[in-house]
Parts: C-alpha cells; sequence; structure tokens
C-alpha cells in the first residue's frame, strides 16, 4: 500500500472515483453493533424489526456512511485528509437474513480550490433501486 | 409536537472524557471496512506525521452519540426514543481523533422544529481534548415520528 497522498494536480471536477460494492451480511451489522455501540434492535433482531413495522431488519444509517467513505479515503491515500463528511439518511438498506444486501458506491469530483488544497467529492450510495445516501460530501485536503 | 420546543438554544454540561484507544479505533475501522493502516499500524501513523493512529472519518459517532444521549434521555424534552430516527449526520474534523486522545463533548440543540407531524431536531456536539484544542464538530438530525 502506497503512503502517497493524492496531488491536487492529479484531481480534476468531474473525475470519478474507483466505485465498490459493499456487501453487507447480519453478520457485519452484528460487527457494527459491538464496535459502534449502537445497539438498537432494529439492526439485528428481524422479529423486533418487524414488530416496530420495518420489512426486515436494517442496517445502520452510520455503518453504510462510515463504510461508504473508505471509497474516498483510499483514493486520497490517507483516511486523516478527510476533513469534512456529511449526508442524509434517505432510505434504509434492508438486510435479509439469507442473502443480505448490497450497497454500490460511487463518487465524483465536485470542486477543486487550489487555495486551499482542498477537493470536494459527492458520493452516491445505492441499494437497487434506492439511493440510500442523499447529498453526500465529503472534503479531503489533497497533497 | 412530541418534542419540547422550548429546547431549541440549550446546551448541556460536557460529558466524562472519552479516552481514545488504539484497540477500539482497530475495532471500529473493521467493522467499517476501513483498511488504511493509519487505523492500526502506529509506525505507519507517525510517518504520516499524526502523533499515533488515528480514527476513521465516523469514529466521531461513538462520542457524539454520547452527548445526544443526554438530551433523549432528558424528560423534560418529551423524546420517545423508539420513535427516533437518524435522518442526517455531519462531520467537521478540525484534526483527526488520535489514540490517546482524552475527548470531552458539549451539547447544543441547534433547533427544534415540526415537519409534517414530526419534530425534526438538530444538535451539535463539539468535540475537543480536556485541554480544549478542538477536534471536532458532529452535527445530527433526528427525526422524531409522531404519533398515530
Amino acid at each position: 500500500m502506497s503512503n502517497e497522498v493524492l496531488s491536487i494536480s492529479d484531481v480534476k471536477v468531474g473525475q470519478e472515483l474507483p466505485a465498490r460494492t459493499i456487501h453487507i451480511s447480519r453478520a457485519d451489522l452484528v460487527q457494527y453493533t459491538g464496535a459502534s455501540l449502537d445497539r438498537n434492535r432494529i439492526h439485528w433482531d428481524e422479529h423486533f424489526a418487524r414488530s416496530v413495522g420495518l420489512p426486515d431488519v436494517i442496517a445502520h444509517g452510520m455503518f453504510t456512511m462510515g463504510s461508504a467513505i473508505n471509497v474516498v479515503s483510499d483514493w486520497v491515500g490517507d483516511a486523516g485528509r478527510v476533513v469534512e463528511y456529511s449526508t442524509r439518511f434517505t432510505k434504509p438498506v434492508v438486510v435479509p437474513y439469507e442473502i443480505g444486501a448490497d450497497v454500490e458506491v460511487t463518487a465524483v469530483v465536485k470542486a477543486v480550490d487550489v487555495q486551499t488544497g482542498r477537493a470536494t467529492v459527492e458520493l452516491t450510495a445505492m441499494c437497487g433501486t434506492d439511493k440510500v445516501l442523499g447529498r453526500a460530501l465529503a472534503v479531503v485536503i489533497l497533497g | 409536537m412530541a418534542v419540547n420546543a422550548s429546547f431549541t438554544g440549550r446546551t448541556y454540561p460536557a460529558i466524562a472524557p472519552y479516552a481514545v484507544g488504539r484497540e477500539k479505533i482497530r475495532e471500529f475501522a473493521e467493522a467499517v471496512g476501513a483498511t488504511d493502516v493509519v487505523h492500526t499500524d502506529q509506525a505507519q501513523a507517525r510517518a504520516r506525521g499524526y502523533r499515533d493512529v488515528i480514527a476513521p472519518p465516523t469514529f466521531a459517532v461513538l462520542i457524539a452519540q454520547q452527548c445526544d444521549q443526554q438530551l433523549i434521555v432528558d424528560p423534560e424534552a418529551g423524546i420517545d426514543f423508539s420513535r427516533v430516527v437518524h435522518a442526517e449526520q455531519r462531520f467537521v474534523h478540525h484534526r483527526p481523533i488520535t489514540a490517546g486522545d482524552e475527548i470531552v463533548g458539549v451539547l447544543t440543540v441547534d433547533s427544534v422544529r415540526e415537519v409534517g407531524g414530526h419534530a425534526m431536531v438538530t444538535t451539535s456536539s463539539q468535540l475537543s481534548t480536556t485541554e480544549g484544542e478542538p477536534v471536532c464538530t458532529a452535527t445530527s438530525t433526528l427525526v422524531i415520528r409522531g404519533g398515530e
């Protein structure tokens, strides 16, 4: 793995980042539940999830947000270069026991500021035809 | 409305310091699939100019949710936690959260408003070291679904 941070001279508005599909299983949600301490049962107990009107277990919004940003961190070459990150949670990611769920993350450079050395990247996260993150924007400091 | 509107502008006392540990960073990074060695390898992190391993960008939620919890459990606020949905989240990092940090957070209720029978509450948590160095501002919007 390279330690080189992406140079601002190599970044252009409209540039697409390498896309990634995140496969989410129940085991991933249990692991995130433990790591994040967000133990809400809608994220791991399908009986409970159904009892509150959900179709099945749903992923933590913060799991999707936290996983999606790897596309940006890996592209810039240092996770510490991600200085802003925001999103709306527009649709839940439903995670059935048998097959789990796939979230496809794409990202594109929206702005480059040579004065501050920063770039703004917009992420799109799709689960099937559902856009699960809305207005997902990350700001990175380039090399 | 399901939430006490007079809470806008309210600030809570700082939470007890959160000690950021290397193993918690490793555990969180693994849980979100963050494979950058800066989360797990001290030598690599130092080579990049950090004091120790650093946390992934959304790790701050661990501390921010402790701040939010003060509002959620406040009986005067009137929030029914079983009706809470996380609607928006934003992080502004002043510097990466680093192993060895002792972080305190101060919660402010930025707004309480009603939208279509639901209450929307936006809070911000100012996270800083116990020495007073700003680390992160975490802003979250919660929707509290209205009753039937």
